[in-house]
């Protein structure tokens, strides 16, 4: 009886700190329609900041207390909200997850630079004080946590529903350029959410910290837990969203109760979150199409196909030449590049081309090696059955999501990713608690390909390959399909496309190409185990992919390079490895509105170049043709002006539509 | 029997009631104008037939079946395309591109194997959006735009054309232009329903008019009748503060 007791109050305290935590999310959500990825790691960092003012500095507990939940987390959340993420909610899904998970990234990396890894302790409030109940001891802190979570439930309704600035809180939800033609002020709305959101993140990381301790990683990753309960308010309703974090605290702390601690079903514990979040979403009503969203995206421009086939050979020539001349330890990192490479081309095709976000991209590749060392095939059959598993369970993924629409099928694949991680990875019949598989080099058509060089030179061509395919595909009927979907789902519905499996089709294709790069992957190295495909590289792998262009093939390929530097950096480095991961991060957050990246900006160059001076040089030698964009008549690289100017008049427009 | 038949739909946004108890019906070979004050319910209506809006109650008849289940593909697939009042096109293709993604969608499977190109020129000439074929649909102007999303409907070959507000940005002449090839693609047998403020064109190509006013039809007549309605004519005159413009047009037309 005493156990159901402790549990149910320890469930109620780590469900109070998530309600807290949710309620900032679905606060700040509601009011700019942007969903902050960066919610716990936000949470962190003012945890750390706390631990900084009160134990480092010494500040007296109340003191340090005010400090970060009155000025530095209310002061981060404006500066945020006002440089960052303003704006973002009227565009795609896509780019405020992209800037958020490069806040999440970049906090991360600054907390390391910050504060270097080292034991650090925050005590409870009023340590040594409590109640005993029956059986049970009740902590002051866990009595205290409970308490501010109905404080802040309680405030919250208040400022929602007696104020006025709360009046426009909600009204904002519905339409901010009809709020500001009210006299409302939307800008300030959203800053005053935005404050209110970091502190009340900052609060619930404050209150959980003494429990799960002061961890870069596991107080960012809480915020799948509130997303859990946000979740079941439908991301709106505050009251649902408290007894979500409740009911996930209860369940979760009865799980480490009563489920078995051996076996399969102990790693049950570690994801329960995860499997609240997913069965929530699965729930979720249909979504319905919304009209007069996203406008046309101005992409990176195609190359010829002739340009791009040269651009592959070239690309496989400097390769055979560095398979030559390059040590062993260098090659197996050019293989590696050439891994991520290809796992961000898997990107280009879903985020680049169709417009949706994953966040597991690297557990796909997991899958494809998983498989592909179990299958034991190192063969093509081995090679393309991997792939083709990977694409089945990307497909799956996407399937119980198929009612919804961008930010929840993303989401649905970071939880995915956490399934993946604590429970499948892990498990006996896959790579084992800590364990790795063997896995064979791959031989084609019968000829073994031992040699890590000559393993290189065919990692590289399955890239070639890979990329002039999808170039294929995007001037087809199929790559014309992608954009037209990406730019009016709504249009494409009434036009008499099921978008349904359509998307269900580009996920399973998408998971299926980082699958055959997993597999590639996991012959190059030989041994492979869950930390190769671990959920929190997917992020980085997203972030580099957008900075360095997720529109384009050659993207893709700098991207791979970049990635494949980054721990190379680090570990010659250390000092820095914080640091890498803020710049990555907060150039993210900077290159997050133009999909088009580094790449675009680079080749760019040449273009503007060749327009300045072309001619000139041109007249010279009269043999130069003219770039492929001038001999065509698109007018890529204009900015939609018209768009711009009808913004607000449609916003207008829109709600009148909506009533009539 | 009535191609198209709104049969006492109703739809509620919160407490607000959009559309209230709304039938109406459109028939093929006539051109069915949709008209009322702002907010009236129009667009819901077309939201309603379309399948993104789902009504509270009511039923929606396409072809003698009832389609009120039915997904918004499949209710296109059997013969029904929109416009939007808020533009839809593709902003990232061209002109051209546009129409041919619709081809392709409408030939499902037989789109993928062998796409099509050539009806599609032809497309954007009958409609008179020619010289933009190369454009991006995002550059164009709105009442190209428009024309381009009517051209997109068509490379469907629909039985229903429901247009939204598709003659706004367009000058004098091209209204004129339009107006005919209204008539025109009436005349092919389709049934053309459309929400439209411009009186002048609803009064000199429409057969049949339904007046909405907050959601409900309160005439369902011929032009010269509506225009002659006590009580269309107060619903249009009493909003004379949410659109003097608006109000303004209409009294002179309608008195």
């Amino acid at each position: 009886m005493s156990t159901i007791i402790s549990f149910t109050i320890l469930g109620l305290f780590t469900g109070a700190a998530y309600a807290i935590a949710a309620s900032g999310l679905v606060l700040t959500y509601t009011t700019t329609r942007v969903f902050n990825i960066a919610h716990g790691a936000f949470g962190m960092v003012m945890a750390f900041t706390f631990w900084d003012f009160s134990q480092r500095q010494g500040m007296p507990t109340w003191l340090a207390l005010v400090l970060v939940l009155g000025v530095v987390a209310p002061g981060t959340g404006w500066l945020v909200q006002r440089f960052i993420t303003r704006g973002l909610g009227e565009g795609p899904v896509s780019v405020s997850l992209v800037v958020t998970v490069g806040l999440f990234v970049g906090l991360i990396g600054l907390a390391q630079y910050i504060w270097p890894p080292e034991p650090r302790t925050v005590p409870p409030f009023l340590p040594d004080k409590g109640v005993q109940i029956g059986d049970t001891y009740v902590t002051a802190h866990q009595i205290i946590t409970i308490a501010l979570s109905a404080v802040v439930a309680g405030l919250l309704y208040l400022l929602l529903n007696r104020t006025r600035i709360g009046t426009a809180m909600r009204a904002s939800v519905d339409n901010p350029v009809l709020l500001r033609l009210f006299g409302g002020n939307p800008d300030r709305v959203a800053s005053l959410s935005w404050a209110i959101g970091i502190s009340l993140a900052a609060l619930a990381g404050i209150l959980l910290t003494p429990v799960i301790g002061l961890s870069y990683f596991d107080l960012t990753l809480l915020v799948i837990n509130a997303y859990a309960a946000a979740m079941l308010g439908r991301l709106s309703s505050l009251p649902l969203t408290f007894v979500g974090a409740m009911g996930l605290g209860i369940l979760q702390s009865f799980a480490v109760a009563y489920l078995p601690t051996e076996g399969f079903l102990s790693g049950l514990r570690a994801v329960v979150p995860a499997l609240f979040l997913f069965v929530v979403i699965i729930l979720m009503p249909q979504a319905q199409l919304r009209i007069g969203q996203v406008k046309g995206i101005v992409s990176a421009p195609l190359p010829s196909m002739t340009r791009s086939a040269v651009c592959g050979a070239a690309l496989l020539g400097v390769v055979a030449v560095l398979a030559t001349a390059m040590s062993d330890a260098n090659l197996l990192l050019v293989g590696t590049a050439a891994t991520y490479a290809m796992v961000m081309l898997s990107l280009v095709l879903l985020t680049g081309y169709g417009g949706h976000v994953s966040l597991a991209q690297f557990t796909f590749a997991g899958v494809g090696a998983l498989a592909y060392a179990k299958l034991d095939e190192p063969n093509l059959y081995g090679l393309v059955m991997s792939a083709l598993i990977a694409a089945a369970v990307g497909a799956l993924v996407a399937l119980p999501v198929l009612r919804l629409t961008g930010l929840y099928l993303a989401l649905s694949t970071l939880a995915f990713g956490v399934l993946m991680d604590k429970l499948v990875f892990q498990a006996d019949f896959a790579f084992g608690f800590n364990g790795t598989l063997h896995a064979e080099r791959l031989s084609l058509l019968g000829t073994s390909i031992s040699s890590i060089s000559g393993y290189v030179i065919v990692m590289a061509t399955f890239f070639v390959l890979m990329a002039l395919g999808l170039l294929v595909l995007r001037r087809g009927v199929l790559g014309r399909l992608l954009i037209a979907m990406r730019d009016s789902p709504a249009a494409c519905g009434t036009l008499g496309l099921d978008l349904r499996w359509f998307r269900v089709g580009l996920f399973g294709v998408s998971a299926g190409m980082a699958g055959l790069a997993g597999a590639l992957f996991a012959g190059l190295r030989g041994t492979i185990g869950a930390a190769d495909f671990q959920l929190f590289n997917s992020l980085p792998l997203l972030l580099l992919a957008v900075v360095f262009g997720v529109t384009s093939v050659s993207g893709a390929a700098l991207g791979g390079i970049g990635l494949m530097l980054l721990p190379v950096l680090q570990s010659s480095r250390p000092e820095l490895a914080g640091l890498v991961f803020a710049v990555l991060g907060f150039g993210a957050v900077a290159l997050g509105r133009d999909p088009n990246g580094l790449a675009n900006l680079l080749f760019g160059l040449g273009r503007r170049l060749d327009r300045r001076f072309g001619d000139v040089v041109r007249r010279a030698v009269p043999l130069l043709p003219l770039p492929a964009d001038r001999a065509d008549t698109s007018t890529h690289g204009e900015v939609p002006l018209m768009e711009d100017l009808q913004q607000p008049l449609k916003e207008v427009g829109v709600h009148a539509a909506a009533r009539g | 029997m009535p191609l198209l038949e709104v049969d006492d739909v109703v739809v509620q946004f919160g407490g607000v009631t959009a559309v209230d108890h709304a039938s109406f019906v459109a028939e093929a070979g006539r051109v069915t104008g949709l008209i009322g004050p702002n907010g009236a319910g129009k667009t819901t209506c077309f939201n309603v037939i379309t399948g993104l809006q789902k009504p509270n109650r009511g039923r929606v008849r396409f072809d003698r079946r009832d389609i009120t289940r039915l997904s918004v593909p499949r209710r296109s697939r059997r013969g029904m395309a929109r416009t939007f009042q808020r533009l839809e096109a593709f902003g990232s293709l061209s002109v051209r591109e546009n129409v041919r993604v619709a081809r392709d969608i409408h030939r499902g499977i037989a789109g993928l194997v062998r796409p099509a190109s050539a009806d599609v020129d032809g497309l954007l000439e009958r409609v008179g959006i020619a010289a933009y074929a190369g454009e991006r649909a995002d550059s164009i102007p709105t009442g190209t735009a428009r024309l381009l999303e009517l051209a997109r409907c068509l490379a469907c070959d629909p039985q229903l054309l429901l247009l939204d507000e598709p003659s706004s940005g367009l000058d004098e002449q091209e209204t004129d232009a339009f107006g005919l090839l209204l008539a025109e693609l009436a005349a092919e047998g389709r049934a053309i329903v459309m929400v439209e403020h411009d009186m002048d064109l609803v009064m000199s190509v429409c057969d049949e008019i339904h007046v909405l006013d907050f959601g409900r039809v309160i005439a369902s007549d011929a032009p010269g009748a509506i225009r002659a309605n006590p009580d269309v004519q107060r619903a249009y005159l009493g909003y004379s503060d949410v659109d003097e413009e608006l109000a303004e047009q209409t009294r002179e037309i309608l008195l």
